[in-house]
């Protein structure tokens, strides 16, 4: 099994075997618009789950009682509104403190009710009130300003390291994709959009833009090296970079997914922990799209923005025109031509 | 020309490999020693702390000081929110929570409150610059007979308390009304913090006194308040040609409206030279004076700097609360509670079972793919994680770091990012291998390469840690720093762990001779197609220039390849050829 991977690792290397990522581009920029339309269309009809850390929220709090514990609080609640989590908090000696999402007026009573029965205590200890948001606008605003800047200064940075600014053009692109269809799969799971989860979107802009410079690093040898006297032509030569990183693509994903997938099915599955299921399905959406757009999305992007150059479509002719001379090499030839 | 290079490097790279293994070693022995010193002597300990969300910490309310009948806006609480966020957050990565609950503010810290943080919280509120009027020593001597000091009776003997003719601007002394002046004259700075000084109109002259309550001053109305100062530092006071004069300061930046309010202020207040105390500027926080000093000239550009009599301590702390100082609204301590953790000790066991299932995974699917070469995976993630833990303990010990539940989702994630950059290495090494060369020069080439391409990757990942860390607050701060973190320990370990690793290996039997289980089987790698594979000559890579200076190296090579090539078609075909 490991030595079929291996073997087949050695025919994309040599191209004795190659997927056309890069002449089947018109078919894969079909899926990824459908998945981002999608990815739009969700969150539009649907609208966003977004967690009492952006909304705010109701919060109880109960005084004087005997034995501060968690667990009769989040019984109570639960038994009011069930589809409700709620914080339990220990405040002080003999403070409990419950923050859940914003209630109705009538929950709220009941929630109320329901808590100073569950510790034993005068209706008067529980007093309800509403909490702002804890990831206030400013926080959401600074995360956002975060980002913008992040995605200029790398366009700007891998820009200079490839020295074309298409490649950052298609890396950017492939990028903003993942983030969309990220976001887009989170509206449609029906997760609650939470710190951890913005969290989680915020590395896959990491990880998507790694994915890409490793993939775009062998592209970039490949189509520089060969030079002049490149017996492919240029969408060739990207294709063969992608498909010579493919087994490398895809065992890194597999290794960064199987940690998140671990986490989010056995951590949060089983188990039962939130924050971690809303970190982890994030991360686990964005590594897998993250790879698939790198290979489907910013590579064929990549090479269509250049073919379209005087040089590059000088060499192209030449080198089609050489193969024609040959006899006709059966293959990739025709991706070049349109 | 390969036999050749292999006698030439190999003791060289043999010798380099068993350098940086020790100097990895010397890495891993001194963090072990700072963090032992640490549990002995300063306080630190063995596990790193957590924030708020697994350890609980302590909750301070916030409760808006109104004068009778003034509202507080959403606005201003938020304002007031943002503000406070800032304060804790500059004190390190902290992982605090802080909302608004009705008309007050909630902060929540992880851990014990250590003073400093509290005073940030508690002390700093409204700031407010004001002309100084008049300034005196105060009446505080007969302390002991505050009843028998002789305040008047209003009843009795009604001062006049409004100007008899109108103030044209701050300075003017026409504010200063017989009622007023008498309020001045009795005032005792022992009754400050009864005076209510925080709550005075802004449109009103103030009779207060300095913090260390060794001056007191009649304050004409507010005239640039403290929220238009963007920024505030301290440092050495420097001469015209840069020389540091060895006096500390305080530099003060404001924005364009306190640029422009400043600079008429800072006009008049000079014009009045003569008649000290009048050209003073109170800075008053809370109501208390922070510091009146004189206009020693006009200053229209928005940034007056502030000498005296600083020590760099007192520089730095007024410079932190003019920074932070500028809340829209005073606020009071109601209550401080500690508070317990919101998710606890059970979801951290979670996150951890989740992790070594995880990583145990990593370790099968890795062994399958790499073979043997696996265990260079797993002995490189394991260093990873002892210098990644060892580094958090320490950063947690001095600056505050805390580690949340996403922190330890993020850290769990690192495991894969971190395998990343051997899989990029080993797959280029199997490249090598299938253009034909031996394992040993294969393992240098692959290496000079990878390096590259791991260098380039990693630092889009160092560049989103940096920019966010930077940019964003809260527990985004907390989520870059690890980030950066274990991008720069993941660097450190391809470089000083797993290419030495490798360089030893290739020198075995077992690897050298491509062992069917080695995972460097150049047979089984298609080592045998030599048809079309040969589309990259070996000699492309030059074997003197090593991997030490890979990236100098390369760029040279560049123009010398680029200029090679335009005198002849036959050249070596060049890296950057057609990227332009």
């Amino acid at each position: 099994m490991a030595s079929r991977l291996t073997t087949f690792g050695n025919d994309l290397y040599t191209g004795k075997r190659s997927f056309n990522f890069v002449g089947g581009r018109r078919t894969w920029y079909l899926i990824v618009g459908i998945l981002v339309i999608a990815s739009v269309l969700v969150p539009v009809v649907r609208g966003f789950n977004f967690g009492i850390e952006f909304r705010g929220g109701s919060q109880f709090q109960i005084t004087n009682v005997a034995e501060a514990e968690a667990q009769p609080a989040i019984d109570a609640v639960a038994s009011v509104v069930p589809e409700t989590v709620a914080k339990v908090t220990i405040v002080g000696a003999d403070g409990v403190r419950v923050q859940t999402d914003q209630l109705e007026q009538d929950d709220s009573h009941a929630v109320a009710a329901a808590l100073s029965k569950a510790y034993d205590v005068d209706a008067a200890e529980v007093t309800s009130s509403y909490i702002g948001p804890s990831w206030g606008a400013d926080v959401t605003r600074q995360a956002i300003f975060g980002l913008i800047a992040f995605l200029l200064l790398a366009t700007i940075i891998m820009a200079l390291y490839f020295r074309t600014w298409k490649m950052s053009i298609a890396a950017i692109i492939a990028l903003l994709c993942d983030l969309v269809v990220t976001v887009g799969v989170y509206a449609a799971v029906g997760f609650e959009i939470t710190p951890a989860a913005m969290i989680g979107i915020l590395t896959i802009l990491s990880y998507s833009l790694y994915d890409t410079v490793v993939v775009f690093d062998k592209v970039r040898e490949n189509t520089a090296e060969d030079g002049e006297e490149s017996k492919r032509t240029f969408a060739e030569s990207v294709n063969l970079a992608v498909n010579q990183t493919l087994v490398r693509s895809i065992n890194t994903s597999v290794v960064a997914a199987l940690p998140v997938a671990a986490i989010l099915f056995i951590g949060a599955g089983v188990l039962g922990a939130d924050t971690l299921r809303d970190i982890s399905l994030a991360l686990l959406v964005g590594i897998i799209v993250g790879t698939w757009s790198t290979v489907f999305l910013a590579a064929p992007l990549y090479s269509q923005l250049r073919e379209g150059e005087p040089a590059v479509k000088r060499h192209d002719q030449r080198v089609l025109k050489e193969r024609e001379r040959a006899g006709g090499t059966p293959g990739l030839a025709e991706l070049a031509a349109e | 020309m390969a036999s050749a290079r292999k006698r030439s490097t190999r003791p060289t790279s043999v010798r380099k490999a068993w350098r940086s293994l020790s100097w990895l070693g010397v890495i891993i022995v001194a963090l072990f020693g700072i963090n032992a010193a640490g549990v002995i002597w300063g306080g630190g300990s063995w596990t790193p702390k957590l924030a708020l969300d697994l350890e609980g910490g302590t909750q301070i309310i916030l409760a808006p000081q109104l004068e009778s009948g003034q509202t507080v806006s959403q606005e201003q609480l938020d304002q007031a929110v943002s503000i406070i966020r800032q304060r804790v957050d500059a004190s390190g990565v902290s992982e605090s929570e802080i909302n608004t609950q009705g008309n007050n503010v909630v902060v929540q810290i992880p851990g014990e409150l250590d003073e400093q943080t509290r005073q940030r919280v508690q002390s700093s509120a409204k700031l407010e610059l004001r002309p100084v009027l008049l300034a005196g020593q105060p009446s505080d001597e007969a302390i002991g007979d505050p009843s028998a000091s002789p305040t008047p009776e209003p009843e009795e003997e009604p001062l006049e308390s409004t100007p008899s003719v109108p103030p044209t601007d701050g300075s003017d002394l026409n504010w200063v009304t017989p009622a007023l002046q008498d309020e001045f004259d009795t005032f005792q700075c022992s009754t400050l913090d009864d005076a209510e000084t925080n709550v005075a109109p802004a449109d009103e002259p103030l009779v207060t006194c300095d913090q260390s309550r060794t001056v007191k001053y009649l304050l004409g109305p507010v005239e640039v308040s403290g929220e238009h100062i963007t920024d505030a530092t301290s440092g050495m006071a420097q001469t015209q040609t840069g020389a540091t004069t060895g006096e500390w300061v305080v530099n003060l930046v404001f924005d364009g409206t306190g640029t422009k309010e400043f600079a008429k202020v800072s006009a008049r207040l000079f014009a009045l030279k003569a008649e000290s105390p009048r050209d003073q500027f109170a800075f008053v926080l809370d109501g208390g004076v922070l510091s009146a000093p004189q206009m020693n000239g006009v200053i229209s550009n928005g940034k007056p700097q502030i000498s005296g009599s600083f020590t760099q301590e007192s520089a730095k702390a007024l410079a932190d609360q003019l920074k932070f100082g500028a809340l829209p609204i005073s606020f009071t301590v109601q209550s401080s509670d500690t508070i317990s953790a919101t998710l606890g000790s059970a979801q951290l066991q979670n996150g951890l079972i989740a992790g070594l299932i995880g990583l145990i995974l990593v370790v099968i699917y890795t062994l399958f793919q790499y073979r043997l070469l696996g265990t260079v995976t797993i002995a490189s993630l394991v260093v990873a994680g002892v210098i990644t833990y060892l580094a958090i303990t320490i950063l947690s010990w001095r600056e505050g770091y805390r580690l949340s539940l996403a922190g330890v989702a993020g850290l769990i994630v690192a495991i894969g990012f971190t395998a990343d950059s051997f899989i990029i290495y080993f797959e280029r090494v199997r490249d090598e291998l299938r253009d034909g060369r031996g394992l040993v020069s294969a393992v240098e080439a692959g290496w000079k390469r990878a390096f590259r391409t791991v260098l380039a990757s990693k630092g889009v990942n160092l560049l989103a840690a940096i920019v966010l860390f930077i940019l964003a607050v809260g527990s985004v701060k907390g989520f870059a720093f690890t980030l950066g973190l274990t991008t720069v320990i993941d660097v450190l370990i391809v470089i000083m762990f797993t290419h030495p690793m490798l360089q030893l290996l290739a020198q075995t039997k077992f690897f050298s001779s491509g062992h069917s289980w080695s995972g460097l089987d150049p047979t089984a790698l298609g080592a045998v197609y030599r048809g079309r594979a040969e589309f990259r000559k070996p000699t492309a890579v030059p074997a003197k220039k090593a991997a030490a200076s890979a990236g100098e190296a390369k760029r040279r090579q560049t123009i010398a390849e680029r200029k090679a090539q335009t005198s002849t078609a036959e050249a070596e075909p060049t890296t950057e050829g057609k990227d332009s």
